[in-house]
């Protein structure tokens, strides 16, 4: 479990976050989602702590990452998986050498066992023979495939998305969704999913989290969202025509 | 002095959380490679033909039939080693590495590549940036040796071609009075311009924002800042070494 208390974060005088706590529970498909520029991604940083939080803790497991020592901080970052907006590829190195990186920076693994890992990483994604493919040789849902895949393949205890479906068709988005949400339950781990895809809500967000404005406005579940008398939260939900008909 | 401070911290950051020994070495391979392998053309065109023209107008600005013919390539020499192969080689490798540095490790910053790095927990500084700062002071002192060689060695062919000095008279200005020290004093030179060529532009292109814009700008920072502080250090260490 993630917990996270308290989180501020100003940009000079632009208050991004302004204090939001709440928790991330293990084994669930846990969702941020909010409108362009509520923070969203600002707070998915300051989780992982590519952002230092200019107040608040976020706690992994019990652990204090935000006020921990390097040494720590770097014994919890390598229990992170993350899949990025744009796949973060490495566009020097081809897909093996992609998935296998992890491996190869962080364990003494032999070639054959970070073989065996990277292809059994590779098919549970959904992807066979595109190993000596280069990233700019793949489409986009294939670069998502292949981050969550470099994701996963250290065994990672949280599971760190933003954005997962950005720049992918509905078809392709769905894909992703429940690849995400398969290896969520089947590893057990903590997911945090950040979006304003509302497929994604409906399909995958076992819990909830909405920003607005840098404020934490509402915390449920799929099935109750469309419940929540918030009424950011439902201009956010029934933006689009289909949802206003289904409203 | 805020960016002097940024970049202090930044140099001091490459040293720490380091990855295994074996990590580097294969990064540093392939930095030598890119670094110094690549740069061969280019060094190459360039010290031919500064060694040339150097004999050509040298040999025009002595005309005195009180100078000795040798005192042609004994300035070629003395050019070249002193300030040719070291200084204006590296004016051109900050051209073609810096830019090239600073642009991949923009490309990187703004891709999320750098983000992903630290997110597994590796110290993107030090895993990225200390290969390159390696290689370029392991490559850069040969380059400037080739460089010297093939600059004297473009003066001899020149002299030959035109007959302004005959090739017996070149090789007696070349070992005529000659001084060791210079030799490592270039040498110096080559590490200092090296270290300063490598981490300037990595800093300009570590802490690039934006967008692809901001990676040109990056990389145009960091020629310009590198050629800046050869030409200031290459002052500072010819004062301390040579006043």
């Amino acid at each position: 479990m993630i917990e996270i208390n308290n989180i501020a974060k100003s940009f000079q005088d632009k208050e991004v976050l302004k204090g939001i706590s709440g928790t991330f529970d293990k084994g669930k498909c846990n969702l941020i989602i909010g409108s362009s520029g509520t923070g969203k991604s600002v707070l998915l940083k300051n989780i992982v702590g590519l952002i230092k939080p200019d107040q608040g803790s976020v706690l992994y497991d019990g652990r204090d990452f935000t006020h921990a020592g390097k040494e720590m901080q770097t014994e919890i970052r390598r229990e992170i998986g993350m899949l990025f907006q744009g796949s973060a590829l490495f566009d020097s190195k081809n897909v093996e050498q992609n998935v296998m990186f992890p491996l190869d920076v962080l364990t003494k693994m032999s070639k054959e066992e970070k073989i065996e890992r990277v292809n059994f990483c590779l098919k549970r994604v959904g992807l066979e023979n595109v190993n000596s493919k280069m990233p700019s040789e793949i489409s986009g849902g294939m670069k998502k495939r292949v981050g969550i895949a470099r994701a996963i393949v250290n065994k990672p205890n949280y599971l760190f998305c933003d954005e997962p479906n950005s720049g992918l068709d509905p078809q392709t988005s769905m894909v992703i969704d429940e690849l995400i949400n398969e290896i969520t339950k089947e590893y057990d781990i903590t997911t945090v999913v950040v979006t304003h895809d509302m497929n994604s809500v409906i399909e995958i967000g076992e819990k909830v989290m909405f920003l607005y404005k840098g404020n934490k406005l509402w915390e449920g579940t799929n099935e109750d969202i469309t419940d929540s008398g918030v009424s950011e939260l439902d201009d956010f939900v029934f933006a689009n025509r289909m949802m206003k008909k289904f409203r | 002095m805020k960016s002097l401070g940024k970049f202090l911290l930044f140099t001091g950051q490459l040293f720490v959380r380091r990855e295994s020994f074996s990590t580097y070495v294969s990064l540093v391979i392939d930095e030598c490679i890119k670094v110094g392998y690549n740069s061969l053309f280019i060094v190459t065109i360039v010290s031919v033909f500064m060694g040339a023209v150097t004999t050509i107008q040298t040999a025009y600005n002595l005309v005195s039939p009180f100078i000795p013919d040798y005192v042609i390539s004994l300035v070629v020499r003395d050019m070249t080693v002193l300030e040719l192969a070291p200084t204006i080689i590296a004016i051109v490798y900050a051209g073609k590495v810096g830019s090239n540095i600073a642009g991949e490790l923009g490309t990187m910053r703004i891709t999320e590549q750098i983000d992903a790095l630290e997110v597994m927990g590796i110290n993107s500084t030090s895993y990225l940036v200390l290969p390159k700062i390696i290689a370029s002071m392991l490559m850069y002192p040969m380059l400037v040796v080739l460089s010297g060689f093939l600059c004297i060695y473009g003066g001899y062919l020149t002299s030959l071609a035109t007959g302004i000095i005959s090739g017996h008279d070149y090789i007696y200005g070349i070992r005529y009075e000659f001084i060791e020290f210079n030799i490592a004093f270039a040498l110096i030179k080559a590490f200092a311009f090296a270290f300063l060529v490598a981490s300037i532009s990595a800093y300009k292109g570590y802490f690039t924002t934006g967008g692809a814009l901001e990676v040109g700008k990056s990389s145009t920072a960091a020629v310009t800042n590198s050629c800046i502080a050869i030409l200031l250090a290459d002052y500072l260490l010819a004062q301390l070494l040579l006043g």
